[in-house]
């Protein structure tokens, strides 16, 4: 049986992005472009050269973090559709922190990340708050801080940091992750040092998960919070605890492209998706912190090859975000490949 | 006063009217146990297919083109919605990931199509959108006639006469009464003889038909063409409203209207002394305000549907 889980969540996220990649080629035949040619465009796009190989980097870093950030609070069974809010509230604190004040790099970057950090920690300790003493489902409440975060950003960029500017300006170079070395040797793409910090974070996620109290406690809490709490766990600081990790990460999210890819803060029209393609990330990573890495890698590369596909083969690049969409419902829907699995492995015996 | 209720009113009315279609089926869909996140997307599908549908076929309709644009984006939503149903209902996926997976998909489907047929990245205005008129006789009576029925839109009205419509049909027919009990207790209604599986989809498909309604109704008043900007937030706003009508047909109603209310104000407020100091942020953010504080219990506890959000799985206890 263990064995038998363990090639399961291997198979499913396989076999999801597969279909999903299938359904694109349908998708792209009935619509009168020729799969191959726009399958062609989206490698050349993602990893075509070392410039796009780099972006693919770039955009992979936020990625890895707000997928940790719904995988991590999904380990203690909560469902952080608030990483959009943290990622835009990170994003704010840490431009915010490198346009305040000039300090030497190695505090003033530091206190940036921390600042998207905390920031991002208490749009996630919000709703652990509502939901550790009164029993609020978080989905609702993040959903809301979502949107409590777009406007209060919005409107602190336009009357706190700029006189009625859209963007800010640009932070200084020592709050900047921005890496001329990592730009040379990829062709001036936007690749920065963000990446290093992406995949601590995930390193970090697994050790507090699997080699700590706090993870045990967390994991203990999220399979059976009554069990936890016969066993004498306290239940409500646990889920606390965690959508305030959660929230960090998705604030660290946020400091990638503050700090890392712009260095500046723009207001937004809408929301910047970072956080929803987390859930996405998450999914398909399995809630597993290696996982994540591979998974946002797969999707920034979808996503970044995207942009391609229009010159290099009349594709629209929203076909990525209906593959996406698919290869989420697929994941979801394991429960009937795991069932089509066991049945066709029945049938072969 | 009067001036200014003169002002507010129309504009409110005209804004929640999207929000209550919408808001009313997530009311169905959550009464029977399915969690529907994917009412943005729905919307989005909505809005999609009312607008292509009136730039299509204005010339063959005319003046009746935005009602039947209508009644064209409830079917497609309805049958788009089939996936969330198939998804939450028979695969038991969770349903919160179902429904964001129906919010990426309407946006991916609608704005890959839009770009497949027209070649960018909107759509052109429609040339038939809904147009405000004036109520005949009520639009007469004096004061509330020109506060409530002059220059406003049939839609709205339509809209409210059909959250009166839902509350019957939950409340007081037998159909309405299996729904819930199919959201409260789904082992104990089909131990009943009700067809769980059944009921969902038909509750799942009717949110979808409603969203569907949504959608339409808010690119035919308010955007008046498709883009992947039209639908930001609505859906969530309707399910806000949900929530903060206690997933009841005419709380919802009631909720979407003081939302829609809400974002009247803050497009007015310049116009209206007192409220012009009040930064406009303050009145963008109060919707999801007072829903996280509904929710906490400070204004009167919400409390779901028991079943919501578990699929049913026979023999399971």
């Amino acid at each position: 049986m263990q064995a038998n889980n363990r090639l399961f969540s291997i198979l499913v996220p396989v076999i999801s992005v597969l279909l999903g990649l299938i359904a694109g080629a349908i998708i792209m035949l009935i619509s009168g472009h020729n799969p191959i040619a726009g399958y062609a465009a989206l490698w050349r796009g993602a990893f075509g050269d070392a410039y796009t190989i780099g972006e693919t980097i770039r955009r992979t870093t936020p990625y890895i973090l707000s997928g940790l950030a719904i995988a991590f609070a999904f380990r203690a069974n909560l469902f952080n559709i608030g990483a959009e809010g943290q990622v835009i509230v990170g994003w704010l604190a840490a431009v915010w922190v490198g346009l305040a004040f000039d300090a030497p790099m190695y505090i003033h970057l530091p206190l940036a990340l921390l600042a998207a950090w905390v920031a991002g920690a208490l749009w996630g300790f919000i709703p652990g708050l509502l939901k550790a003493k009164l029993g609020v489902h978080e989905v609702i409440v993040t959903i809301m801080m979502n949107y409590i975060a777009l406007y209060s950003t919005n409107e602190i960029i336009r009357s706190i940091l700029t006189n009625n500017q859209t963007t800010t300006e640009h932070i200084p170079a020592s709050a900047s992750l921005a890496s001329g070395y990592l730009q040379s040797i990829t062709m001036f793409s936007r690749m920065h040092y963000g990446i290093l910090i992406a995949l601590f974070a995930a390193v970090v996620m697994w050790f507090l998960i699997e080699r700590t109290t706090i993870g045990y406690e967390l994991k203990a809490v999220g399979f059976n919070p009554h069990a936890s709490r016969y066993a004498g766990m306290n239940v409500s600081k646990n889920i606390i605890w965690s959508m305030v990790i959660a929230g960090g990460f998705g604030g660290l999210a946020g400091a990638m492209e503050g700090l890392g890819t712009y260095g500046t803060i723009t207001v937004l029209a809408s929301f910047s998706n970072i956080g929803f393609d987390g859930i996405a990330v998450a999914l398909l990573g399995a809630n597993n912190p290696f996982g994540v890495i591979i998974s946002a890698l797969l999707f920034g590369a979808l996503k970044e090859g995207a942009g391609e596909m229009p010159t290099g083969a009349g594709v629209p690049t929203e076909l990525v975000d209906i593959i996406i969409a698919l290869i989420i419902f697929f994941v979801a829907s394991s429960y009937i490949i795991r069932w089509a699995i066991t049945r066709f492995k029945k049938e072969g015996k | 006063m009067i001036d200014i209720l003169n002002s507010v009113i129309p504009t409110a009315l005209f804004f929640s009217a999207p929000l209550i279609f919408t808001a009313l089926g997530g009311v169905f869909s959550e009464r029977s146990g399915v969690v529907n996140i994917g009412l943005e997307g729905l919307m989005v599908m909505g809005a999609f297919v009312g607008v292509v549908f009136n730039l299509t076929f204005a010339d063959v309709f005319g003046a009746w083109t935005p009602w039947i644009s209508v009644l064209v984006a409830a079917i497609i939503g309805g049958i788009f919605s089939i996936i969330h149903a198939v998804a939450s209902v028979s695969f038991r996926a969770e349903q919160v990931v179902s429904g964001v997976a129906i919010n990426f998909l309407a946006l991916g489907i609608g704005v890959f199509l839009t770009k497949q047929w027209y070649d960018k990245g909107q759509t052109d205005m429609v040339s038939q959108p809904f147009s405000s008129t004036n109520i005949p006789v009520l639009s007469h009576i004096p004061v509330i006639g020109k506060m409530f029925f002059q220059g406003v839109y049939t839609s709205s009205y339509v809209a409210i006469i059909l959250a009166f419509v839902a509350w019957y049909v939950l409340y007081k027919t037998s159909f309405g009464l299996r729904l819930r009990a199919v959201g409260e207790h789904p082992m104990a209604a089909d131990t009943n003889g009700i067809n769980v599986t059944k009921m969902r989809y038909t509750a799942v498909i009717i949110s979808g038909v409603l969203g569907g309604i949504g959608g339409s109704v808010f690119a035919l008043t308010i955007a008046a063409n498709f883009s992947a900007t039209t639908i930001v937030g609505q859906g969530f706003m309707s399910l806000a409203a949900v929530i903060f009508g206690k997933w009841h047909p005419l709380g919802a109603m009631g909720a979407a209207l003081f939302f829609g209310f809400a974002q009247s104000l803050s497009i007015v407020s310049a116009g209206i002394p007192y409220l012009s100091n009040v930064p406009q942020v303050i009145l963008l953010i109060a919707p999801y305000v007072l829903t996280i504080l509904a929710l906490a219990g400070f204004i009167g506890r919400a409390e779901a549907p028991k079943a919501n959000g578990v699929p049913y799985i026979k023999g399971s206890r």
